[in-house]
């Protein structure tokens, strides 16, 4: 009687808990189509006129396109540099180690405030505040740990038999390593490419400090479209926001079912060997 | 992994007499494998780590050498009470965090595997969420004219709308969202490795369910509560979007300060100074920390 009365008590505070975390989340989509200037939850009337509003700033276009520019080119420099690092660390043998370890995971411990501010110092004396670089290379080093951490535990369940095998058959390492290695492993690149991509894409105290007139991310315009006064545009571009979010996972899901029906029509042999080991 | 599969194994002894140049090859040696580890190393010094070192030699070289920065940090009961308000409010939002997130991962170690999927994708959506849209969904629904106070008011609860916004129960409500995920997993990590035999143990030589509950299951929970403190405080310190949307003027935090000094008064060695104490701070704290708990097991272990 007690231990159902505890799971009930127990049940209870994790759908408030529950409920605490999606509702805003919920509540932003519906506010999003309000027909007021001043958004009411529930809408009065409904309309796309924010979504209109969206479309037809060009504040708000350069702004998404910096963002999708910067998101990607950085989650494909992250994906690089953090598949060559796990590698590195899950198989190499080098000084240093925990120094190595704390350094690759350090860019999610510090504050982004002061990441932001050091940049910003940095990046002033060279010229790269408020360009597509300085934002690329500030949200690489952001995003590469995820990548990193993803793919080392990928790797660390990795059977090299598998390379041996191929590299006795005669693969040379870069046709092994392409071929072998990469497609056991993708899993965990794509979960570490995904990471990236959303780290960037959602990233805004860091951007703050490099944005500016000439260039800024989605997230920084949406930050000054709620600082001093709400523009009813940002619940559109939140909504907006959330279906990407909503639309990569989708693709991830979409790429993994995809993935395991090649494997299951296409090549019986691999599918059978990392079975066995994985 | 067998020493074959390695490029650079080492071929052989060498004499005793070279031992100390031995051991120093040995600890600077890498290998193929170990190469691969460069180009990261060498991005994240120039890109990471050089702006920092810039900034810490900034705050007591900008405007003049010396700690005048610190001096006036010091100096200035404004200033003090930025900090002071950052450390209570840390210590407010992992407190609160830690009361939601015990029962919320005890619960998942109940849960069959299906409703314990769910709980664990629910507590993950903070990471997948931008915390800018979460924080200004929670100004609509927390504001006078939002959800909150529009709905108690229709309901005659109360006169007038009641403040959830602008004050500490608004910066609460959206801090301990984006910090939750850091408690519930390492707490639930460790609760799923505790041995239940020693509850049934307890019970079994005669302790009632709440003490057995109390006194076995709750100390032996300690390194995943230390562990998820511990992350929910450090990253609580260093807030800057959330409490400046849903904080008032009284709520300031160390980074809408550090921002402040940066955009409005153009300060760069203050606000250097600043970074700096708060950055030693989290270094201390991991620090400290770090000898009592295996933080990297949870650090690496996020999902």
């Amino acid at each position: 009687m007690t231990r159902l009365l505890v799971r009930g008590g127990l049940s209870a505070l994790a759908l408030v808990t529950g409920i605490y975390l999606l509702l805003p989340v919920l509540v932003v989509v519906p506010t999003s189509f309000s027909a007021s200037s001043f958004l009411k939850f529930p809408p009065e009337g409904l309309s796309t006129r924010w979504y209109q509003s969206f479309v037809d700033d060009p504040s708000w276009m350069d702004a998404l396109s910096t963002s999708a520019r910067v998101a990607v080119l950085s989650s494909v420099c992250s994906v690089v540099l953090g598949v060559l690092a796990a590698l590195g660390l899950v198989r190499g043998r080098f000084p240093f180690r925990s120094g190595v370890t704390a350094l690759v995971v350090a860019p999610i411990i510090v504050p982004y405030v002061i990441v932001g501010l050091s940049v910003y110092i940095a990046f002033l004396r060279l010229g790269l505040t408020q360009t597509t670089v300085g934002m690329v290379l500030v949200h690489t080093a952001l995003a590469v740990p995820y990548v990193a951490i993803n793919v080392a535990s990928g790797l660390a369940t990795f059977d090299r038999r598998l390379e041996l095998a191929a590299m006795s058959l005669g693969a040379g390492p870069v046709a092994t390593f392409f071929r072998i290695t990469l497609p056991v492993i993708a899993p965990s690149v794509l979960a570490g490419a995904v990471f990236a991509f959303i780290t960037s894409w959602d990233e805004v105290v860091v951007a703050i400090f490099l944005s500016g007139p000439d260039l800024s991310t989605l997230p920084v315009r949406m930050w000054s479209g709620v600082r001093v006064q709400i523009d009813p545009t940002v619940a559109a571009v939140s909504s907006l926001s959330l279906l990407a979010t909503v639309g990569v996972f989708a693709g991830v899901g979409a790429a993994a079912l995809a993935r395991r029906w090649v494997r299951r029509h296409r090549a019986p042999l691999i599918v059978d060997l990392q079975g066995a080991t994985s | 992994m067998s020493s074959a599969v390695r490029e650079g194994a080492p071929a052989g002894a060498l004499p005793v007499r070279r031992e100390s140049s031995r051991q120093w090859r040995r600890m600077v040696r890498i290998d193929g494998w170990g190469a691969l580890l460069l180009p990261l190393v060498a991005f994240l010094l120039l890109v990471f780590v050089a702006p920092l070192v810039m900034t810490l030699a900034k705050s007591v070289t900008d405007p003049t050498p010396g700690l005048q920065n610190y001096r006036d940090l010091v100096a200035n009961p404004l200033y003090l009470r930025v900090l002071a308000n950052t450390f209570t409010t840390a210590l407010a939002v992992t407190v609160v965090t830690l009361l939601l997130a015990f029962p919320y991962a005890y619960l998942m170690t109940l849960a069959g595997p299906r409703w314990r999927a769910v709980l664990l994708a629910v507590v993950l959506v903070p990471f997948w969420t931008s915390l800018l849209v979460r924080s200004f969904a929670l100004v609509l629904l927390l504001r006078d004219s939002g959800v909150f106070n529009t709905a108690l008011m229709g309901a005659g609860l109360v006169d007038a709308p009641v403040p959830l916004i602008r004050n500490l129960t608004g910066v609460l409500f959206g801090m301990v969202q984006v910090t939750l995920p850091f408690a519930v997993l390492p707490i639930y990590a460790t609760m799923r490795t505790i041995d239940r035999r020693l509850v049934q143990a307890a019970e079994g030589l005669g302790a009632r369910p709440s003490s057995a509950f109390w006194r076995v299951f709750v100390p032996l929970t300690a390194p995943g509560v230390a562990a998820g403190s511990l992350l929910v405080f450090i990253q609580a310190l260093g807030f800057y979007i959330t409490p400046t949307l849903l904080g008032g003027p009284k709520n300031m935090m160390v980074g809408e300060l550090i921002v402040q000094q940066v955009s409005s008064v153009l300060n760069f060695g203050f606000a250097a100074a600043l970074a700096t104490v708060l950055l030693v701070t989290t270094f201390l704290l991991l620090a400290v920390a770090s000898r009592f708990v295996d933080l990297r097991r949870y650090v690496m272990g996020r999902p």
